[in-house]
């Protein structure tokens, strides 16, 4: 098939030419590995009870695959891998930093902690509708956005979470299922639409869509293009996507229809991916515009916070409450990002983290409580600390930890982004991150008043109850890892520290990318 | 549709379009064409026929449920990615062989293997939407 | 050649925002894919415009013969288009869905998840 003709090109300059490490592949597997599996479970949608074991197993393996692709990047720093023997900027590359690796690992725990929870939480005609493979398929997406080095790409993957969010949130098909999908679709639609023109003003900037490349190129061009316009565009997009205010109101629209283990999912994951992409975009690609735009994002977030957590206060709802406050949470981040330098996107990195599990260990305590107290409002839930101690016990440290005390997860993010916002000499910053603390405390500890501590004044109350391992098990797991980032956090500290020194000197995710300088 | 002339045509129309569709997958690696055109022709096919004679039959027609053959079509084109791994060379990799049938050398490779992947995915993606659409449309 | 292009880009870009601000959801879903195709013109036109010739290779040949058309943006619109399709079709059954069981497209009546006026949560302890 091939031609011979008398001017062969030369493409040793444009193509892989060494073999591929076993290591290199671990940085494609994650994703790869969910879309095999999601396709073959939607191959096997007649097998309803496989549907679960297949899908554990295979969330179980991707736990593995990301500890080993953290474990690398850690010793050997960001690496990358490109499509189809192209090399950047032609090829597609995925590149993963201590970021991308520290986020897709939790998304893939909580992943794994949701997938057991589903046991008890997806009846028969979940399976059959397609619970298990939207959930694999969800976690490539997000794994895709975390590990990738390309901005279009990352515009697919977005794509990608969001059409099986979707399905996923119409599980069910209720009436208040469809409304709250109504608004999530199409506001979700018209953020990623932004993201979109944003990438086709870049691809017109630019000429690469190529992260690295992005960030090679950014100070060469900044006298003479429209970057700030860009990175305006791309604080709105994923502002949207992350429910930061004044775009936050499709959150609290739809979190609370779905599934429990769907809430406690998205809560844990998508919001978190917004926030994922603002920092790569705000802090690797465009630094100087991020410290210019430095006041408006600290006011995003300060609003952001406050909005979330009055919201909270004024909901009598077990998850809507949650909803609110996983609004308050991106606005803490988005203050992070505002503020800067180590502690700023350490404090941001290290928050999205503990985000990810307290607040879907929350949404499964709501799920419980749902079941226990066979409501959800908490003007009718009480009793649930006589039904069942130990659940009580462990939401009362899930309160604790979203509310910022120590000795839990919530705690350090929360010293870093102050003692940041001191450092940079920004007050009321500080001064709004603990009032929010307060308030959280607040809103949390009527939740748990009511709901629990209160004594049921019905008659059939009962006395204490035994709840299954597959509805405990992960609310425990996902809530004695709170603690333990909260006792002992110098590991993940280190890590982080390094995520961000590699996040605002990129010069090693740029070496990976382009080995030797790179063409030209 | 109850015209007799459309539902006299409706099969033939729709054996020619899926053989279309199915030369459309296959010029596509060097000259327009390929997964996602021949998917959609495949499915405007499926289309006229569920117009033609209702949706039962077409569903009958396909065997498979179309989130299935979607499925089978995601897995096709992983795969197709995943083959390099064996040949140590990066992700999504083409990869030929040429073996000899009946004398005629046959170009095989994992490009063709993805963009059947599309087609499928397309095929089954699609009419999955068209036919709900149809069943909720004609009550 | 890209004036004009642009032009036609604000144009679209005017009609999806005047669409996507209705209360109804069929047009909000029309602004929607109107704001798609505005996507894909703006992508088009920021990969510079030409009138050379497509970008295929001649047979028998290892390179372009000469000048040719950016082939990168053709296939971003291309991801983009069949994204977009995609979606359309999922918000067109969703929106069928929604008025089937809502009995109404006007998104201010749609009170469902989000009811207007709730018990007022307990007072006391």
């Amino acid at each position: 098939m091939a031609v011979s003709t008398s001017a062969p090109v030369d493409l040793s300059a444009a193509l892989v030419l060494t073999p591929t490490s076993a290591a290199e592949w671990l940085v494609v597997l994650p994703v790869a590995w969910c879309l095999a599996v999601g396709a073959l479970l939607m191959m096997l949608r007649r097998w309803a009870i496989l549907q679960p074991v297949i899908a554990l197993a295979a969330l179980a393996v991707l736990v593995l695959i990301d500890v080993a692709l953290l474990d690398h990047v850690a010793r050997n720093g960001p690496t990358t891998m490109v499509m189809g023997r192209w090399l950047p900027p032609f090829g597609i590359a995925f590149t993963v930093d201590l970021t991308g690796a520290l986020f897709a690992l939790m998304a893939a725990a909580v992943a794994f902690a949701a997938g057991i929870f589903s046991l008890a939480d997806i009846n028969e005609s979940g399976r059959r509708y397609g619970f298990y493979p939207l959930l694999m398929l969800l976690m490539a997406g997000v794994s895709g956005a975390f590990l990738t080095g390309d901005i279009f790409n990352l515009y697919v993957w977005f794509e990608v979470l969001l059409i099986s969010s979707f399905g996923l949130l119409v599980l069910g098909s209720e009436r208040e299922q469809i409304d709250g999908t109504v608004k999530y679709g199409f506001l979700n639609l018209v953020a990623t639409t932004l993201f979109l023109v944003a990438t086709g003003f870049l691809y017109a900037v630019f000429g690469t869509l190529n992260m690295a490349d992005i960030a090679r190129k950014a100070d060469e061009l900044r006298a003479g293009a429209p970057l700030m316009t860009l990175v305006g565009l791309y604080v709105l997009a994923f502002g949207m996507k992350a429910a930061a205010f004044p775009v936050n109101f499709w959150l609290p629209a739809s979190y609370h229809t779905p599934r429990v283990v769907v809430s406690a999912l998205f809560a844990g994951l998508l919001t978190k991916v917004g926030i994922y992409a603002l920092i790569r975009v705000t802090v690797m690609l465009f630094p100087v515009e991020r410290e210019e735009l430095s006041f408006v994002l600290a006011l995003i977030g300060a609003l952001t916070m406050m909005v979330g957590v009055l919201g909270a206060l004024a909901q009598t709802d077990f998850r809507r409450i949650l909803g609110y406050l996983v609004v308050s949470g991106i606005g803490s981040m988005v203050a992070g990002i505002a503020i800067g330098g180590p502690g700023g996107i350490g404090g941001a990195i290290f928050y999205a983290l503990h985000s990810m599990l307290v607040m879907t260990g929350l949404y499964f305590a709501s799920g419980i409580a749902m079941r226990l107290g066979a409501d959800s409002s908490i003007s009718t839930l009480a009793g649930l600390y006589r039904k069942h101690v130990g659940f009580a016990a462990l939401t009362l440290m899930l309160c604790f930890a979203v509310s910022g005390l120590p000795p839990f997860s919530g705690f350090w993010p929360k010293v870093m982004l102050v003692k940041a916002a001191l450092d940079i000499g920004a007050w009321w910053l500080a001064a709004a991150l603990l009032l929010v603390g307060f308030f959280t405390m607040i809103a949390t500890g009527r939740l748990f008043l009511l709901a629990y501590w209160r004594e049921s004044t019905r008659p059939d109350a009962g006395g204490t109850t035994r709840l299954p391992a597959k509805t405990f098990g992960p609310l425990a797991a996902l809530t004695l890892l709170a603690l333990a980032l909260g006792v002992y956090p110098e590991p993940l500290l280190a890590m982080i520290q390094n995520a961000a020194a590699g996040l605002a000197e990129p010069s090693a995710y740029l070496n990976s990318v382009f080995p030797a300088g790179g063409p030209q | 549709m109850k015209s007799i002339i459309f539902r006299t045509v409706a099969p033939f129309l729709t054996g020619l379009m899926m053989l279309f569709s199915i030369f459309v997958l296959l010029r596509g690696h060097n000259e327009p064409g390929g997964g996602f055109i021949g998917g959609l022709i495949a499915v405007s096919a499926l289309a006229i026929y569920g117009i033609a004679h209702g949706v039962v039959t077409v569903r009958r027609a396909i065997y498979f449920h179309p989130m299935a053959i979607a499925g089978a079509g995601l897995f096709a084109a992983t795969v197709a990615g995943l083959v390099s791994l064996f040949a140590r060379v990066p992700f999504m990799t083409g990869l030929w062989i040429y073996p000899s049938v009946l004398g005629v050398e046959v170009p095989l490779s994992t490009v063709m293997l993805f963009d059947t992947g599309v087609y499928l995915v397309v095929v089954g993606a699609i009419s999955s939407i068209a036919l709900s659409l149809e069943e909720g449309g004609g009550a | 050649m890209e004036t004009w292009f642009s032009l036609l880009v604000t144009l679209f870009f005017t009609v999806a925002i005047y669409l996507l601000l209705s209360k109804s959801v069929i047009r909000i879903l029309l602004g929607v894919a109107i704001l798609g195709n505005a996507v894909n013109l703006l992508i088009f036109t920021g990969g510079r415009l030409t009138r050379d010739v497509p970008p295929v290779i001649a047979e028998g040949a290892d390179t372009l013969g000469g000048p040719a058309a950016n082939a990168l943006p053709q296939a971003l619109i291309l991801t983009a288009i069949v994204i977009s399709f995609s979606f359309f079709a999922f918000l067109l059954v969703l929106a069928w869905r929604a008025y089937e069981d809502l009995a109404t497209d006007n998104t201010d009546e749609m009170r469902v998840a989000e009811p207007v006026s709730e018990p007022a949560p307990p007072l006391g302890y």
